[in-house]
């Protein structure tokens, strides 16, 4: 019963002055769920790409069932029997699903050989694992949860015992990832070992039966997940208590600052992404949009910050209207007191070449208090930076260091000092947390909430649906365009779940 | 009658201008589909052209001139591959680079060896590739209709001309039919893929690389070892260019390409056989108009006609395992 199915024995590796994986020692058992949790940059993702053969290590040694294994790159490993579904799925988009399970294990140089029988073999692996997928659908015509499946079916066709598998979920619905649950309970009591690495401490509770925890390229932990708490994970995550649960008073709702009337929004293909959408946005409340990625949240914030032109609908800002279906000039909507923390804070809300004090006048430099004439000031704008810098906690302090430098919650951090500073009557925020660590999610609700608590008006646009319930006020829920339901904070998951499925709100919208 | 010998004789010369075209574009179909783009074909066509005349100038062996052009070719697309490859450079860069250099060098290089401006030394009848008559072909050419056809348009063509066109649906069945072509094709649109399948990357992208100058080889052996006997300074004259507006023009696929190909061989051809006659009712036509129409063409139909033509999505970016 006890065997152990891969061992890592004082795994190190340093990429440059980066020490990403220190001494690691990691004994996952035969026909388990292990899930290994951490922050972001903990180093979880090197570890498993050098038991993938992606990267080598620089010292220690890998077992797998008892033997010792050298693994170079990828064939490797999945000659040792390790499968891995990576995070960014590394499917071909434009092929089928059969040529991307094939890719790679195709048995014979002339294709038609090999396809008969990797049909046979896929049809096996479906009845086996209850894992319908239709060999012949090109690959990007598929929803996220079946493109998923598909990476796990390439894993089993290679016949992988050990299962590696990167924030699983990140992509998926609730129902979908329940599904995954299940696939994986599945795999297991067939004798597959699984590892699972998250940052989703719910998820480690729900599906592992023992838990490693890593911290700052460090394992620092192992758990049987029966035995500890979501307090205590988080706790060893961070290395310090952390406040999971948001505490927040009453919202105080007052005026209407924001008003959304029969928006429709299409994307460059002409596609419908925001469907008649109507909402109000008060003073001193924060309007949660829950949603799976892709159904219309994007659009609706793009349109209402004057990024993406509406085809029809009104939006007014205090009390005033926006043109959204005309020219919006972004710059104009700053001014009237409508600030927005973009969801994509690499392509739209940053210049990752820039230094950090760039970037924390980016949009605002034409404030008065940065410029000398035509010229910029650029001592005050360092102060600036500088006094924001202490105020976010930014790490490291230093207003001139390339923003690329930064790590993605201090990032983050820059975006939204830059944002909330002014004072905006409207805060737009896409995915606040997005690829940020727990110790800085801890401080950004916080400083939400103090805007909110200010007189703000705070709308929140989040695919992490605990994030959504833990902060708004409100909770609209986003599916194919429509809002497709409102709810109280205090709605189950269960619930929001199947609105942001498209199943309950169809029900309702029919009554 | 008049009228009919006339397209005879326009698709007949349509057929051996699109021969250089059809190599040089299906050899940009294996590079690009493998992610690497390749604007360096018309300088590996005119070095494979160059090396095919001189060779066979100097051995008076026409394989041994194929040979040579093939050989230069495949050296050139290596250099290619090494920048952007290996490297990770500017593939945009190092094609226009290699251009350059193909058209200098062998404007010295033939002027210190052969001391004729830059021309290789006019090539003897066993020196250059000749044509092959098919069976009967000059008994049924009285045969109205059928006979022009079978004796002017199917018989009478070197034999890389057919080689040419039976490479099309070779190369089909080789990217779509064989395990090379998958990992190929999956290497351009998504090296991420091909590396966790346990691949190597760079490996498949330097097959292709070769793959394309090979047949740039062929197309620079035809340019001087059939169409002419002999090498001419700049006698690609942009047809490398053509090509790659062919290749996007067709979408990337192999039966496209042979098509667009054609098209474009038709408008030269059209063109040169235009040279001073004016056109009914237009009057006369300005010969550079006609030679820029394949490049109007391109912009017009990729602007409005054939939809939007997406290039392999890892086009152009080199291959860096990410952190």
């Amino acid at each position: 019963m006890d065997s152990i199915a891969i061992e890592l024995r004082g795994i190190d590796k340093s990429f440059g002055p980066v020490h990403a994986n220190k001494n690691i020692n990691l004994k996952v058992r035969k026909g388990t769920i292990h899930g290994v949790i951490g922050e972001n940059g903990a180093g979880k993702s090197t570890l498993m790409s050098i038991l993938y053969g992606f990267y080598q290590a620089d010292s220690g040694e890998i077992h797998v069932d008892g033997r010792q294994v050298t693994i170079r790159d990828p064939n490797a490993a999945i000659a040792a029997g390790i499968g891995m579904v990576h995070q960014h799925f590394m499917l071909v988009e434009n092929f089928t699903v059969l040529e991307n399970i094939m890719l790679g294990a195709e048995e014979s140089q002339i294709l038609n050989k090999g396809i008969a029988k990797a049909r046979d073999e896929l049809k096996r692996l479906e009845r086996e694992y209850a894992l319908e997928v239709n060999p012949d659908a090109v690959i990007e015509e598929l929803p996220v949860g079946l493109q998923q499946r598909v990476e796990i079916l390439k894993a089993l066709y290679r016949r992988a015992d050990i299962l590696i598998l990167d924030e699983p979920t990140g992509v998926l619905t609730p129902a979908e990832a329940d599904h995954l649950f299940r696939v994986l309970e599945q795999l297991k009591s067939q004798g597959k070992t699984i590892i699972l690495i998250t940052h989703k401490l719910r998820e480690i509770m729900a599906i592992t039966d023992e838990v490693s925890v890593m911290r700052r390229g460090e394992m620092v932990a192992t758990r049987t997940t029966a035995e500890t708490s979501v307090e205590e994970l988080a706790e060893l995550m961070v290395g310090r208590r952390v406040l999971l649960r948001v505490e927040k008073g009453e919202a105080k709702p007052a005026d209407v600052k924001l008003s959304v009337n029969g928006l429709t929004v299409k994307d460059s293909r002409g596609v419908t992404m925001v469907d008649n959408v109507s909402f109000n946005l008060r003073a001193g409340e924060i309007v949660g949009i829950a949603g799976v990625a892709g159904n219309g949240q994007s659009e609706l914030l793009e349109a209402i910050s004057g990024i993406r032109r509406a085809v029809s609908g009104e939006v007014h800002l205090n009390g005033k209207a926006i043109d959204v279906t005309g020219h919006v000039d972004p710059r104009e909507l700053r001014d009237r007191g409508l600030a927005h923390v973009p969801e994509d804070r690499h392509h739209v809300g940053l210049v990752l070449k820039f230094e950090e004090c760039e970037n924390a006048i980016l949009g605002y430099h034409h404030d008065k208090r940065y410029l000398n004439g035509v010229f910029l000031n650029v001592d005050a704008i360092r102060k600036d930076a500088e006094q924001r810098i202490a105020e976010y906690d930014i790490r490291p302090p230093n207003a001139r260091l390339k923003t690329a430098n930064f790590s993605g919650g201090n990032q983050q951090k820059i975006v939204l000092a830059r944002e909330m500073e002014r004072g905006p009557d409207v805060l737009i925020i896409g995915q606040p947390t997005r690829g940020v660590d727990v110790g800085a999610i801890e401080f950004i609700h916080k400083r939400i909430i103090e805007m909110r608590d200010q007189g703000k008006a705070v709308l929140l646009v989040s695919v992490e649906l605990d994030e959504i319930r833990a902060l708004s006020d409100r909770i609209l829920v986003m599916f194919a365009g429509r809002v497709v339901g409102e709810r109280d904070p205090d709605a189950t998951e269960g619930e929001l779940g199947l609105l942001m499925a498209g199943v309950e709100g169809r029900k309702e919208a029919a009554e | 009658m008049d009228f009919f010998h006339v397209i005879v004789v326009l698709l007949e010369s349509t057929i051996r201008v699109s021969v250089p075209l059809i190599f040089a574009a299906l050899a940009g179909l294996f590079t690009e589909r493998a992610g690497i783009f390749d604007i360096g074909l018309e300088g590996k066509m005119l070095g494979a052209a160059f090396a095919a005349g001189a060779v066979a100038a100097i051995t008076q062996s026409v394989w041994l001139g194929l040979l040579a052009a093939i050989l230069i070719s495949v050296a050139l697309s290596l250099v290619h591959g090494y920048a952007s490859i290996t490297q990770r450079g500017n593939q945009i860069v190092s094609g226009v680079a290699i251009n350059f250099i193909v058209a200098g060098s062998t404007v010295i290089l033939g002027e210190a060896w052969f001391r004729q401006g830059g021309r290789t030394p006019a090539l003897a009848e066993g020196a250059r590739f000749q044509t092959i008559n098919f069976p009967f072909a000059d008994t049924i050419r009285e045969v109205p209709f059928i006979g022009p056809i079978y004796a002017d348009l199917l018989s009478g063509h070197f034999i890389l001309t057919y080689l040419a066109f039976a490479m099309v649906p070779l190369s089909w069945w080789i990217l779509y039919r064989t395990r090379f072509g998958l990992r190929l094709r999956a290497v351009g649109e998504n090296p991420g893929a091909v590396d966790t399948a346990g691949i190597s990357v760079i490996w498949m992208r330097y097959r292709a690389v070769i793959c394309c100058g090979i047949l740039c080889g062929f197309a620079g052996a035809y340019l001087s070892l059939a169409m002419t006997a002999g090498f001419v300074k700049g006698m690609t004259a942009g047809k490398g260019y053509i090509a790659l507006a062919a290749l996007i023009f067709a979408k990337w696929r192999p039966f496209n390409i042979m098509l667009a190909c054609l098209l474009f061989g038709f408008l030269d051809a059209f063109a040169i056989r235009l040279q001073g006659n004016p056109l009914p009712l237009i009057g006369q036509v300005p010969v550079q108009l006609m030679q820029a129409l394949p490049y109007i063409l391109t912009v017009i139909l990729l602007a409005g006609f054939i939809g939007k033509a997406i290039p392999p999505k890892a086009g152009g970016v080199p291959y860096v395992k990410e952190r």
